[in-house]
């Protein structure tokens, strides 16, 4: 039968595949840790934060959740080197995927330090601490462990994510499995293997969120 | 050097590709509505090898990014004999990765739904089908609303990958645009505030809907996985 699935011809190629696994691995690690710190800049800003710079912030927020990921990406891609930035493909890729998760991180972030109970912060005033020691310790954390599972499913949702900087030619496991199309012609047989690497890798994260989690909150509440 | 300015040409040029858009969005969001909600009724159905075949299809389509799966559907289709369109293959990925969404959102109201509605409609000599229909879903329709409403804008932004297997919509005219205009800031910044026009008033209504029925009931249907990936 000519219609027969054929793996071989791909699975020659598996060190293109690691290569590019690694590079999404990469795109996705330094977002996470990019725009995870934009999150938490973002919720104590807004938070803690003086009022004129409120109001940007919810603006960055409501402007990044309701375009396209790819628009964005797009955007940076494009723009940066007008205005004197020269990025290269995957630079611009992880500026604009920190950008994007740095909204939504933020968004997360904020609603659990709306959840934290006034009174936790007026017992840390009245112990005598300090305002940075406040949000630092009787605020963030706990918010941050509150909203842990949410941020970790936003994690996931980013590693998928980093799937479509291919369109700014940004190299990762969906372009390697775009070349490879081109080279064995083998199209359906590629996005099967990569959907399943991506699917690995996706349980793998997953895992990982959690023990690192179940590391960083230990303690009882 | 560009080909031409950014214009009133563009923008209309920019304004009608947003037609196709809207209209993907309301093909994913009619298709995966309607497939969610069979899915949905097999999760929470008394058989249990049809219960994992749901679970196996939501995995999948949450597990994997979706431009993976489009470009599946899309080059799948010739192995299949079948001429590869990219209006096919939106249309089949985007309802078929909405199914296991809403699938997921649908799922969590109905199991929000006290068990002894269940008990009581079958002592009544309800099949499962019908209680289903006439009881559970009846009320489970006010906590699934929210999130239903909430994954809207993540089906419009969701169409933009369309553009990657050639179907021009807004986010390839936009490329188009930029190409022969080399305005990126306007041209990006154009297509932005137009997804932005769409996706909006859906975000606004979602967190009015979460609010208002939030009053009165205990349970909250989250949209699952915190959504949106691109």
């Amino acid at each position: 039968m000519q219609t027969a699935l054929q793996f071989g011809p791909i699975l020659v190629h598996l060190d293109l595949l690691l290569r590019g696994l690694e590079k999404t691995i990469q795109l996705a690690a330094l977002s996470i840790l990019f725009g995870t710190a934009i999150g938490v800049l973002g919720a104590v800003g807004r938070s803690f934060g003086p009022r004129f710079l409120s109001w940007p912030i919810a603006c960055y927020v409501e402007l990044i959740r309701n375009t396209p990921l790819l628009i964005q990406l797009y955007f940076v891609f494009f723009s940066l080197p007008l205005f004197g930035f020269k990025l290269s493909s995957n630079t611009a890729a992880v500026v604009a995927l920190s950008i994007h998760l740095g909204a939504y991180a933020t968004e997360i972030l904020r609603a659990g330090i709306e959840a934290i109970p006034e009174g936790q912060i007026e017992a840390a005033k009245s112990l005598g601490l300090g305002r940075y020691r406040i949000i630092r310790h009787v605020v963030l954390v706990p918010a941050a462990r509150a909203v842990y599972p949410s941020l970790s499913a936003q994690f996931i949702l980013q590693i998928m994510g980093t799937s479509i900087v291919g369109a700014i030619a940004a190299e990762e496991l969906t372009a390697v499995a775009n070349n490879l199309v081109m080279q064995t012609f083998r199209s359906f047989e590629v996005y099967i293997v990569i959907a399943l690497i991506y699917f690995a890798l996706v349980q793998a994260a997953s895992l990982l969120f959690a023990g690192v989690g179940r590391l960083m909150f230990r303690w009882k509440v | 050097m560009s080909l031409r300015d950014f214009g009133p040409n563009e923008l209309m040029f920019l304004l009608l590709a947003t037609r196709w858009t809207i209209l993907l969005a309301l093909i994913a969001f009619a298709g995966g509505g309607v497939i969610g909600l069979v899915v949905a009724a097999i999760r929470v159905a008394p058989a249990r090898p049809l219960r994992w075949l749901a679970a196996a299809y939501i995995q999948f389509f949450m597990g994997t990014p979706i431009l993976i799966q489009l470009f599946m559907a899309y080059y799948g289709s010739s192995l299949l004999g079948y001429r590869p369109d990219p209006w096919v293959a939106a249309a089949v990925t985007f309802s078929l990765n909405g199914g296991a969404f809403f699938g997921e959102i649908f799922r969590g109201a109905i199991e929000a739904i006290p068990r002894g509605q269940w008990e009581a409609s079958t002592a009544l000599g309800f099949r499962f089908v019908r209680t289903l229909r006439l009881v559970i879903i009846p009320q489970a329709v006010r906590l699934m609303l929210p999130p239903t409403v909430g994954f809207m804008v993540q089906i419009v932004k969701t169409t933009s990958i369309a553009s990657l297997i050639g179907l021009t919509e807004l986010a390839r005219a936009a490329t188009q645009v930029n190409t022969v205009t080399f305005q990126p800031v306007m041209v990006f910044g154009t297509v932005s505030i137009i997804y932005f026009a769409l996706c909006w008033p859906l975000s606004l209504y979602a967190g009015y809907l979460e609010r208002r029925f939030a009053t009165g009931t205990t349970r909250r249907v989250e949209t699952p996985l915190g959504m949106s990936a691109v």
